[in-house]
């Protein structure tokens, strides 16, 4: 009987075993399409999510290969020069704001934040089932582009040319106003749900990482979209009525528009890595058997991460025109945010320092990640500097650094994390034996895409040209045959993962022995997360005491609508 | 017992523990909203500001064609719908259903005397040629970006009027349930939260008048 003494009242509670064989779980309570299209279920809405992203990931990465393709030799071998710029448009886009902003946050976070803190879902679970449909009528917008007259501006839109190409660029751009809506509505409800949702016992300091890392996301979600609501709306008002604020030929200003674009889209690269790192946190701590080391510092540098991230966006715009105080200002902000960075690192690094590291898949990208996302930050400090940004800028040195940090980085990360709670979102086990040959195989498709692009970028190959000349063929080869090994490993994953649903073993509730709350319920989960009210007496990677000291929950009338018939095994009073 | 319980606790949501937690969660809920309209008028606010620092003596022309006397009026309307509105919300904590109603239909009343007083501004302008962006056609401001303050003036102003027509429908749904008895000093969270989103609106306006039409 533990008696963790804090400020609090004390509860009369019980310990649970966990009910392994529920007979209604989230996936089969209700039945019929009706039933996942309106539902206002936290789980159901993450599965929508990430079967979207999914989708939208294979689109994009086909584009990408198409790219690649195209790339093989100097001639034209697939594709004309504007066919071109609208197929990086496309690629660039898709990935940006219909996969990696709503992977990690809605797909994972949606299935797991409430269930972390021990709530039966979001606060605002009618909000959360619109911000979905918000985001599938933004991407149809963006679809609809597609059939219409493919946009060739870059996923960045800058004017004056966005606001004078004959593409369809307003359809696009209010496409991604729409789902930024989206974007913001899911971070209020998150804010809110940290806020108000967490469970008796649920302190601050016994936060799941991750969860600390998707608060650092939502207040960027929160602070920073709206930006680029009023921007792209602006953009479309620029295109549409003429309004002469970004348009130069109307006595408008250009950089302006790159000043209040970057201002969402710099920070918008955190929304799509802090979540990743939040990953990293769960997957090295369980896989590590360890207590993670630094659990404030790397709570902190999530925040200090949206914090600093928000005042660096000038960094995109050396060569643009800008004041040259406010070039060194943005340069040195951004060394600055290099640090709390670091410091997660480090702290991942000395939590699997003499632990007893388990290699399983998510930890293989675990470790991917620290590999790829290390040298994908590095770059990007490099780049940071002045002189070495004004000879780098626009080149693929440019395009290799971003694609380590959000491909090697976040993209690594969520696969570690749809592997890691795959048993607990479908009920199933993967292969581990193919997610083993995979992770292989993607880390060395990876690598071998984009090195290359690191050594030509410093040779000086310009980014966004369907040609080049001679000398760069070899570069240009190797990275196309990388991309194709790349793509070879996203197959064998969804072969095996989609082969589980079928054939896969039926996972226990905790087959990693992790301790936070997302393994004390039944995999799948039940309809509403716990059948009790869970109670919190322990930290979430207390991997020093026994699991049994994991399953506490008040059965009294606290919790209306309470059903629980499970056994239980004891009882105490519990101070939280 | 517990019936007892759930009739009380009739408009708690299953997966809140309790009203008190309802209330707090929606309303941090409106606050982080308001927030990110403040970010999203902002980016509007920046504009204007570099805009003006670019051509000061443009911004100081082109605002005597905006009328005073009209925006004062519509200034003290509006802040006077914000304390019927406050007040709607004081009828609620004391129980006073029917004076709920009556303050939300008066906040009703003055948010449309807004819209109809802009409505006449705007058809003033439009008549002499000051459309928004490449439609403007007035000559009386001697200055080659004079369309552009009209941009900005028919974005900012024109966002605010969206919003106070959203407000407006949000308050008439509030009558609905309010004639039907939803609300009490139990449960106004609905209330509450539109009186916030009220008071932005109003005070989006407070920072609009005098940068629109008392420049000097």
């Amino acid at each position: 009987m533990s008696a963790a003494a804090t400020n609090g009242n004390t509860l009369k509670v019980r310990y649970f075993d966990i009910d392994e064989n529920p007979p209604k779980n989230y996936l089969n309570a209700e039945s019929g399409l009706k039933s996942w299209l309106f539902t206002v279920d936290h789980k159901r809405i993450g599965l929508m999510y990430l079967a979207s992203i999914a989708l939208f990931f294979f689109v994009g990465g086909v584009l990408a290969l198409v790219l690649r393709t195209e790339l093989f030799t100097p001639a034209e071998n697939l594709m004309n020069a504007e066919t071109y710029n609208r197929i990086f448009t496309l690629h660039g886009a898709i990935m940006v704001f219909l996969f990696i902003i709503p992977s990690i946050p809605a797909a994972l976070g949606n299935f797991l934040l409430p269930i972390m803190l021990g709530a039966k879902d979001v606060a605002f679970p009618r909000l959360n089932l619109a911000s979905f449909w918000i985001y599938s009528i933004g991407a149809l917008f963006t679809l609809a582009s597609l059939a219409v007259n493919p946009i060739d501006t870059g996923w960045t839109f800058y004017t004056p040319y966005s606001v004078q190409t004959g593409s369809a660029v307003i359809l696009m751009t209010f496409g991604v106003f729409i789902m930024g809506f989206s974007s913001i509505l899911t971070g209020m409800n998150f804010i809110v749900t940290v806020h108000k949702m967490r469970a008796p016992g649920m302190t601050w300091g016994r936060l799941p990482l991750f969860i600390w890392a998707m608060y650092a996301t939502s207040v960027i979600q929160v602070l920073a979209t709206p930006v680029l609501a009023i921007t792209l709306a602006l953009l479309i008002m620029e295109r549409t009525l003429g309004i002469g604020i970004f348009d130069p030929a109307l006595g408008g200003d250009p950089v302006l528009y790159q000043h209040f674009f970057w201002f969402y889209s710099h920070p918008a690269v955190y929304i799509m890595i802090v979540p990743a790192f939040g990953v990293i946190s769960e997957l090295i701590g369980t896989f590590s058997r360890k207590t993670v080391f630094g659990y404030w510092a790397i709570a902190m540098s999530s925040l200090a991460i949206a914090f600093i991230g928000s005042l660096v966006w000038g960094h995109h715009m050396f060569v643009s025109g800008q004041s040259e105080l406010s070039t060194v200002v943005f340069s040195f902000l951004t060394f600055f945010v290099g640090i709390p960075t670091g410091i997660k690192i480090f702290n991942w690094l000395a939590t699997m320092h003499k632990g007893s590291i388990d290699m399983k898949t998510p930890m293989l990208y675990a470790c991917i990640f620290l590999f790829l996302f290390t040298i994908g930050g590095v770059t990007g400090i490099m780049l940071g500097a002045i002189s070495v940004n004004v000879q780098l800028h626009d080149t693929y040195y440019v395009v290799a650094h971003f694609h380590y940090v959000m491909m090697g980085g976040t993209v690594m990360a969520f696969l570690g994390g749809l592997h890691f709670w795959w048993p607990k979102m479908t009920g199933k086990m993967y292969s581990e034996f193919w997610g083993r040959i995979s992770a292989v195989i993607i880390f060395i498709g990876f690598n071998l895409t984009f090195l290359p692009q690191f050594i030509m970028g410093s040779q000086g190959m310009p980014r966004r040209y369907y040609s080049y000349i001679e000398q760069f063929q070899t570069m240009h080869q190797l990275s196309t045959i990388g991309s194709y090994v790349l793509g070879i490993g996203f197959v064998i994953i969804a072969v095996y993962l989609a082969h589980s649903l079928w054939k896969g073993e039926k996972a226990t509730s905790n087959p990693w022995g992790a301790r936070t709350l997302d393994w004390m319920t039944s995999s799948p989960p039940l309809q509403h997360n716990f059948n009790y009210q869970p109670v919190v007496t322990n930290g979430a990677y207390d991997y020093h005491k026994p699991i049994s000291d994991f399953t506490l929950g008040i059965s009294d009338d606290v919790y209306h609508g309470n059903d629980h018939e499970g056994d239980i095994r004891k009882q105490s009073a519990e101070t939280v | 017992m517990a019936q007892a319980q759930s009739l009380e606790n009739a408009h708690v949501q299953h997966h809140f523990r309790s009203s008190d937690q309802q209330f707090s969660s929606s309303k941090l809920g409106m606050w982080l909203f308001l927030f990110t309209e403040v970010m999203f008028f902002g980016g509007l606010f920046v504009a204007y500001i570099i805009y003006r620092a670019w051509n000061p003596e443009l911004f100081t022309m082109a605002a005597t064609e905006l009328s005073t006397v009209l925006g004062g009026i519509n200034t003290v309307v509006l802040i006077g719908s914000s304390l019927t509105c406050a007040l709607a919300i004081r009828a609620a904590q004391t129980n006073n259903q029917k004076m709920i109603v009556n303050y939300l239909l008066v906040t009703i009343v003055l948010a449309t005397v807004f819209l109809v007083i802009k409505y006449f501004e705007y058809t003033a302008k439009f008549e002499v040629g000051i459309l928004p962006g490449g439609m403007y056609t007035f000559e009386g401001i001697d200055h080659p970006k004079a369309s552009v303050f009209f941009s900005i003036y028919y974005m900012m102003t024109g966002l605010h009027g969206i919003h106070v027509i959203i407000g407006i429908g949000l308050m008439i749904w509030l009558v609905v349930k309010a004639r039907a008895g939803a609300y009490s000093s139990a449960y106004y969270t609905p209330v509450e939260i539109t009186g916030l989103y009220w008071h932005l609106v109003d005070i989006i306006w407070i920072f609009l008048f005098p940068l629109m039409y008392l420049i000097d």
